[in-house]
């Protein structure tokens, strides 16, 4: 049976409990300033991108955007009507994004371990090259990005000097930053910008690898490809769980660099999600379908990270078993 | 937690920069008072070739402005590329500046959106009235029967740069007044090992700048007179290929430039690399990079055949900057002084001197100093035979459609496919379902 709290008879639970309180309360009430913030910064513009993308929001309302009118599902109709043109266009660039996202993490990822492992090995240099590699990761996004542009231009760009003047690779200089190779141009420069992330967290991971492992099985005669494969992969499990995840959601959502390399109409072959979305926003002036299209990618980024958290935490359970 | 936040974070980037804006959105539908009439912000266009040259032809006409009124003006020079993106932040947010200069063929876009004090009579009759301006400036101040979101501030016409030098190696005694003679001529120019003609094959702005002119050729409009978008009739198609045509049939403008969008045809220009271009007021800007008046000669753009003049035989696009006020100005009456100041004679002269251009006010325009044969070319093919881009709310839109469709063709002439006309419509058929929907 439950005590009364209020009973007056019983001012020993009372108090204990107020104490109680007193003592969860606290780091509730020190963890508050924090929660406040991230409703303000985080929740609170989610849910008012969420609401405009109900309503009708051109560039006739904006200046008071209270007033714009309802319009039900409206914008995410013309958003998944995919035979309609504003539908087929999101639709083929969430192709292009999804190709993209896959490749760019797949090589960051491969890149960044091999990297990690060879560094592994004490050599001299090893720490200059560490650093070395870790430079793509530590520049400004712009200054970076804004190099390549250079490099990637048609007459005078680095690339076009050493493929077509040095090495004649190709008939003539190929045009990088419109047309078909700009996905590539925009994968290179994606990944040249991503792995030494991948390799710093691999690195990270491995140091938690004990060495009496690999001591274990170069006793019993792996070399060192099945070390790889039998030790250091499955150890680095956890790591790339997470690494992985990180990745895909980063690139998925690249702004920065699509944005640089082709101003704010990307080519056709390099029409990121994320650009598309402020084209359809910011440069046709319909904040309400660009919402729209925000709220979709946002579900799909959703149901992709949840099935890949229940995926590999059931992975990792079995492993546990 | 940390995923889902990582994703939301991402997914909502655009919509949390604009609700971000939106939370201090409070006073974005006021009228406008004198709160704070001894200060004012001004957001300026980079006129100049680069910002810090604005703020030193412009800060001390600022200075000038506190004498007379004892108002301080906060100068910010926006960056192109910026420009729209922070107005239409401002317009949102109802945090922008209390006077700011806005390319002329956003005017009716901007108008739309109902946050720039609209030039009434009365508004005007502050300033020294309207009929101080210049027509064909007032043409592109906003919507035809609306009152004028802007007042003109710099007039701008394209023309045809010529490098004198080239022209007289290759044996070229005038400049070409025809599209037909442009191309003969440039054979003559290829033949001496240099390009022919410069073009920003990969700049939204500058395509639609073009293909409008090649349009107004043509007999052709983007818009239907009820303010429909109309981008596939055969004028339009025709047109925009003749354009393209330039580098993909006729090889005028070299295919590296097809991906040209930050003015690399200005510096080839400068650098005699290329011995024509086509561009408005550029004068100032090929100095600053080195290239004496004297190096270069200035024309009309060509036509199709004849001489120009209206209609058909239209050579530029009325080109300038307007000054805007915000409606919701903390200082409603020093905003008024400002436009005043800055479109006053004295001015007038000053600044349009200083970039170039051409004064859209009537008196300041007859001063001797605009007199110069460049600024007779630009003065005469404003006044004779340049025509408004539409004055429509969907404007912007439309540059930002065909401009990229114009685009993409360049891409399709540079990678050596060919451009047919049935290839011309279906980019412009696509430009024109992105239109807005009536």
């Amino acid at each position: 049976m439950r005590k009364n709290p209020s009973d007056p008879a019983a001012p020993g639970p009372r108090r204990r409990r107020g104490e109680r309180i007193r003592r969860i309360g606290l780091p509730y009430l020190l963890l508050l300033p924090a929660l406040v913030l991230e409703l303000l910064v985080h929740l609170v513009p989610m849910v008012i991108g969420i609401v405009m993308s109900f309503k009708e929001l051109t560039q006739f309302y904006i200046r008071d955007w209270g007033t714009a009118p309802w319009s039900g599902f409206d914008n995410y109709k013309v958003s998944v009507d995919f035979d309609a043109p504003v539908g087929k266009a999101l639709l083929h660039s969430f192709f292009v994004t999804v190709g993209f996202t896959l490749l760019s993490v797949g090589f960051c990822w491969l890149i960044g371990t091999v990297a990690a492992i060879y560094m592994q090995d004490t050599f001299r240099g090893r720490g200059f090259l560490r650093a070395l590699f870790l430079i793509p990761y530590a520049l400004p996004v712009y200054a970076a990005v804004i190099t390549w542009v250079f490099m990637f231009q048609h007459d005078n760009g680095l690339v076009n000097h050493v493929l077509h003047d040095q090495l004649h690779l190709t008939d003539k200089p190929s045009f990088w930053l419109i047309g078909d190779n700009s996905f590539y141009a925009l994968l290179i420069v994606s990944v040249w910008k991503g792995w030494p992330f991948a390799f710093l967290i691999v690195m990270a991971g491995l140091q938690n690898i004990p060495k009496e492992l690999y001591e274990a099985a170069s006793i019993d005669g792996a070399g060192r490809l099945q070390q790889i494969r039998r030790i250091t992969l499955p150890s680095l499990r956890p790591v790339n769980q997470v690494l992985v995840l990180v990745l895909f959601l980063w690139t998925f959502n690249d702004f920065n660099t699509p944005y640089v390399l082709f101003g704010r109409s990307a080519p056709e072959a390099a029409d990121l999600i994320s650009v598309h979305i402020y084209q359809a926003s910011f440069v046709t002036w319909n904040f309400g379908t660009g919402s729209a299209m925000s709220v979709l990618l946002l579900l799909f980024l959703l149901v992709v990270t949840g099935v890949y958290l229940v995926f590999t935490s059931r992975g990792r359970k079995t492993a546990d078993v | 937690m940390r995923s889902i936040r990582a994703a939301a974070v991402g997914a909502v980037t655009m919509s949390l920069a604009l609700a971000a804006t939106a939370c201090g959105g409070g006073s974005s539908t006021g009228g406008g008072s004198n709160d704070s009439p001894k200060t004012l912000t001004y957001w300026a266009s980079n006129q100049g070739a680069s910002i810090a040259i604005d703020k030193k032809v412009l800060q001390p006409e600022l200075d000038k402005f506190k004498k007379q009124t004892g108002i301080t003006v906060k100068l910010e020079v926006v960056p192109w590329s910026d420009l729209l993106n922070r107005i239409l932040t401002a317009t949102t947010s109802g945090q922008g500046p209390d006077v700011l200069n806005i390319g002329n063929t956003w005017s009716a876009s901007l108008q739309a959106t109902g946050a720039f004090l609209p030039w009434n009579a009365a508004n005007f009759a502050k300033i020294g009235g309207k009929d101080r301006f210049v027509d064909s400036a007032l043409g592109s101040t906003g919507a035809v029967g609306k009152d004028p979101a802007a007042v003109p501030l710099y007039s701008m016409a394209y023309a045809l740069y010529y490098n004198k030098q080239i022209f007289a190696d290759a044996g070229i005694a005038q400049p070409p007044a025809t599209w037909a003679e442009l191309v003969a001529d440039g054979k003559k120019i290829e033949a001496k090992g240099k390009q022919v003609l410069g073009a920003e094959g990969a700049n939204v702005s500058e395509n639609i700048h073009h293909t409008f002119v090649f349009a107004k050729q043509h007999g052709a409009d983007f818009f239907t007179a009820d303010g429909k978008a109309d981008f596939t009739n055969d004028g339009v198609v025709a047109a925009v290929k003749q354009y393209v045509d330039l580098m993909a049939k006729d090889k005028v403008i070299p295919v590296g430039n097809a991906e040209y969008a930050q003015n690399q045809s200005v510096s080839d220009f400068a650098k005699g690399k290329t011995a024509m271009l086509m561009w408005q007021s550029a004068s100032a800007n090929l100095k600053s990079q080195g290239m004496s008046d004297s190096a270069y000669g200035i024309a009309p753009i060509p036509v199709q055949s004849g001489t120009p003049g209206t209609g058909t035989q239209v050579n530029s696009m009325v080109a300038g900057i307007n000054l805007a006020v915000f409606k919701n100005t903390d200082n409603l009456d020093g905003s008024t002084k400002f436009v005043k100041f800055m479109t006053s004679d004295a001015e007038q002269k000053i600044l349009n001197t200083a970039y170039s251009s051409i004064p859209p006010v009537k008196a300041a325009q007859e001063d001797t100093a605009f007199n110069t044969p460049a600024n007779s070319v630009l003065k005469n093919t404003l006044a004779t035979s340049a025509a408004a881009l539409p004055q429509v709310a969907d404007e912007s839109q439309f540059e930002t459609a065909v401009g990229t469709a114009v685009k993409n063709l360049f891409a399709d002439a540079a990678a050596g496919r060919a451009v047919t006309t049935a290839s011309v419509k279906a980019e412009l058929e696509k430009a024109q379902q992105q239109m807005p929907a009536k």
